[in-house]
C-alpha cells in the first residue's frame, strides 16, 4: 500500500496555496513535512485526505478512486485541530477509530476493542479511559486524539504536528511510537516543527515553501544551515550528539 | 443487558459496554411511551375509558366509547407519538450535526416555513374550501427553505447554515406576521392565531393519514444519519478523515427534517422546544453519544408530548390550554436556563 499524491494543487481566492506537489509515502517509512508557518503543510494534508477542493491526483495502493470509507480504512488522518465536541469518555473517542470498519448500532467485534486498547495503551491513558474527553488537559487531549488514530490500524497514518502542545517527555514519548508503528510497517508522514526531532526520527524529509515543496531528502542531507537560512530565516546552532543532527534556532536572519 | 458493564473489566461507559445504559434507556422509553399512549386513549371529557373499551366484549354500551376512541382520542394519541417522535429525532440530528447543543428544527428556519406556508392557507381560504391545502402548503413552504437552504449554504459550513436559518426564519416570521396585519376579517385572523398556538386537538386520521408518510420518510433519513453523526463529534475535517461525506450528510439532515418537521408543523403548528429538550435531557444517559442520541430522543420526545397532552386535557378541562403554549411555557425557561448555565461552563 502505497500514497501517491500527484500535482496537487490547491486555489484558495484566486490564487493557489498549494503549487504543483508530489508526495509519495510508503509503508515502513517516517517522513517528515517541515516548513515554515503558512507554507501549506496542513493545506497539503488536507487536500489528500479530500477535506479541500485540489485539482491533480492522489492514489491509494495505485487507485484514484476509493470510496471516501474504503480510503479512511487504508488512510488515518490526525487533523491539527483538536477538536471533541460532545464529553464522550476517552475510551469511545478511541474507538472512533474502528468507525471506517464499524456497522451502525452494532457492538465492536474482539479485533476493534483490541485495537482500542493497545492504542489506549501506548499513548499510556489507560488509566484515564472511563474519564470524560472534554475535561482533559490539552497534552491528554493531544495524545488521546493521537490514540484515535493509532486505532485504526491504518497501513498509512497522517499527523499534522502530532507533537504540538506536548511536554518534552510526551514529544519524545509520541516520537517514538510513530517510529515504533513505522517498524511494524506503517508508514507515517507527519507534519513537525521540531527541527530535532525531524532530524533524529525521520527516514526522510520534505520541505515546503510559499505552497511548493522545495527540497526532499534524508535529514542529514535536507537540515542544514544554508536550508535552514533560506527557508526557514534563521541562524541556527547545529551539533552532533549519539550519531544524529540536532539543531538550535538561535536567532533570525534579516527580517522581511 | 447489565452482563457486559459486570463483567471484570468491563465498563458501562466504554466501548466494550456502550450499550448497556443506552438499551436500558431505549427500554425504559419503549415502556412509558406504550403507557403514556395507552392513557392518552382513555382520558377525555367522554366517560370512555378502557373499562368501556373492554366493556364491548361483555357485550354493554361500548359503541360509543369504540367511536370516541377511534375518531377523536386515537389519531390524537398518534399525532402526539408521531409529532414528538418527529421533534426528538430531529432536534437531536440537528445538534448533532451542527455540534451545538442549542440547535433545533426552529434554527434552520424549516418549523416557521412550514408554519408561513400554513398561514397562507389559512389567510387566502383556501384551507375552507380545500381541507387539505393546509398540510400541503406548509410541507410546501419547508421546502422551500430547504431549497433556499441548500442555494445559500450548500457546501459551506455550519455557521453559514444557521445563519441561513436565522434569516430564513426572520423573513418567514415578517411574511406571517403581514398576512395576519391585512388579514381581510378578524375570524381569520383569529383562525391563523389559534393554529400558530399548535395544538392536536379535534384532528381526524386524514391528519395522521396525510403526515405520516413524509414523517416516517423523514425520520429513516435522520436516523440513517446516526453513524456520520458520531464521527463529526471530533470534528469536520477528522470526520472526512473517517470516510464521511459531508454533503450526503447535510442533505440527508436538511432533507429529513423539513420532510417530517414540515408534516409535523402542518397537523399541529408550531409546537417549540421540544426538540431542544428533549436530547439535552437524554444526552447524559446514552454516553454523549451522537448515533445512540437519534433514537432515544424519539422516544422521549413521542413521550413528552403524549404526556404534555393528556396535562392539557386534564388541568384545563373544558377550555384546553394549547399544546404548543405549554411547550413553550416550559422549554423558554428551559432553553434561559440552558443558556446561562452553558455560559458558565455548566452544561457541556
Amino acid at each position: 500500500m502505497k500514497l501517491e499524491a500527484r500535482a496537487i494543487t490547491v486555489e484558495a481566492g484566486g490564487c493557489a496555496i498549494i503549487k504543483d506537489a508530489h508526495l509519495t509515502l510508503a509503508p515502513g517509512e517516517l517522513v517528515g513535512l517541515i516548513g515554515p508557518n503558512g507554507a501549506g503543510k496542513s493545506t497539503l494534508l488536507r487536500a489528500i485526505v479530500g477535506a479541500m477542493r485540489h485539482s491533480g491526483e492522489v492514489l491509494l495502493g495505485g487507485d484514484a478512486h476509493l470510496t471516501p470509507r474504503a480510503k479512511a480504512r487504508m488512510l488515518a488522518y490526525l487533523p491539527q485541530e483538536r477538536r471533541v465536541e460532545w464529553a464522550i469518555s476517552v475510551s469511545e473517542l478511541v474507538a472512533l477509530g474502528r468507525h471506517p470498519f464499524e456497522r451502525p448500532f452494532t457492538r465492536l467485534t474482539p479485533g476493534d476493542l483490541g485495537a482500542v486498547e493497545e492504542a489506549l495503551a501506548q499513548v499510556g491513558l489507560g488509566g484515564i479511559a472511563m474519564r470524560s474527553a472534554k475535561v482533559l488537559s490539552s497534552g491528554e487531549q493531544a495524545l488521546a486524539l493521537l490514540a484515535r488514530a493509532l486505532a485504526v490500524g491504518a497501513p498509512l497514518l497522517l499527523a499534522d504536528e502530532p507533537v504540538a502542545a506536548l511536554d518534552p517527555y510526551h514529544q519524545l514519548h509520541v516520537m517514538e511510537l510513530l517510529r515504533e508503528r513505522v517498524r511494524a510497517g506503517t508508514g507515517v508522514l507527519a507534519v513537525l516543527h521540531d527541527l530535532t526531532l525531524a532530524a533524529r526520527f525521520c527516514d526522510r524529509v520534505i520541505v515546503m515553501r510559499q505552497g511548493q515543496i522545495v527540497r526532499e531528502g534524508t535529514p542529514r542531507a535536507i537540515i542544514d544551515a544554508a536550508m535552514l537560512e533560506e527557508v526557514y530565516r534563521i541562524v541556527p546552532l547545529i551539533g552532533e550528539h549519539e550519531g544524529t543532527r540536532w539543531v538550535m534556532p538561535w536567532r533570525r536572519t534579516t527580517p522581511l | 443487558m447489565a452482563r457486559e458493564s459486570d463483567r471484570p473489566g468491563g465498563r458501562s461507559a466504554g466501548p466494550r459496554g456502550r450499550y448497556s445504559r443506552a438499551a436500558l434507556t431505549f427500554t425504559a422509553l419503549s415502556v412509558l411511551v406504550a403507557i403514556a399512549f395507552v392513557l392518552s386513549l382513555s382520558i377525555g371529557p367522554a366517560a370512555a375509558g378502557l373499562g368501556a373499551l373492554f366493556g364491548q366484549l361483555t357485550g354493554g354500551e361500548a359503541d360509543i366509547a369504540i367511536l370516541i376512541m377511534r375518531e377523536i382520542r386515537l389519531p390524537r394519541a398518534l399525532l402526539a407519538l408521531m409529532i414528538g417522535a418527529t421533534l426528538g429525532v430531529s432536534g437531536a440530528a440537528l445538534q448533532g450535526f451542527l455540534r451545538n447543543p442549542l440547535a433545533e428544527p426552529g434554527v434552520i428556519g424549516v418549523s416557521a416555513s412550514a408554519a408561513l406556508g400554513a398561514v397562507l392557507a389559512i389567510y387566502s381560504g383556501l384551507s375552507a374550501s380545500v381541507p387539505l391545502a393546509l398540510p400541503a402548503l406548509a410541507i410546501g413552504g419547508a421546502l422551500v427553505a430547504v431549497a433556499i437552504l441548500q442555494v445559500l449554504s450548500g457546501g459551506r459550513s455550519t455557521l453559514t447554515l444557521i445563519l441561513a436559518g436565522v434569516a430564513i426564519s426572520s423573513i418567514a416570521g415578517a411574511l406571517t406576521s403581514l398576512a395576519l396585519n391585512l388579514s381581510p376579517n378578524p375570524f381569520a385572523a383569529q383562525e391563523i392565531i389559534i393554529w400558530m398556538l399548535g395544538s392536536i386537538t379535534d384532528r381526524s386520521m386524514v391528519h395522521v393519514a396525510l403526515a405520516a408518510p413524509f414523517i416516517v420518510v423523514g425520520v429513516a433519513m435522520l436516523l440513517a444519519t446516526a453513524h456520520r453523526l458520531e464521527a463529526l463529534t471530533l470534528g469536520e475535517e477528522a470526520a472526512i478523515g473517517m470516510g464521511v461525506d459531508l454533503k450526503r450528510l447535510r442533505l440527508l439532515i436538511v432533507l429529513g427534517t423539513a420532510l417530517s418537521v414540515g408534516a409535523a408543523t402542518a397537523v399541529s403548528g408550531v409546537i417549540g422546544f421540544v426538540g431542544l429538550v428533549v436530547p439535552h435531557l437524554l444526552r447524559p444517559l446514552v454516553g454523549h453519544r451522537p448515533a445512540l442520541l437519534l433514537p432515544v430522543s424519539g422516544l422521549g420526545g413521542a413521550l413528552l408530548l403524549l404526556v404534555a397532552d393528556i396535562l392539557v386535557r386534564l388541568v384545563t378541562p373544558g377550555s384546553e390550554l394549547k399544546l404548543g403554549v405549554l411547550t413553550a411555557l416550559v422549554g423558554a425557561p428551559f432553553f434561559l436556563w440552558l443558556v446561562i448555565a452553558s455560559r458558565e461552563g455548566g452544561v457541556p
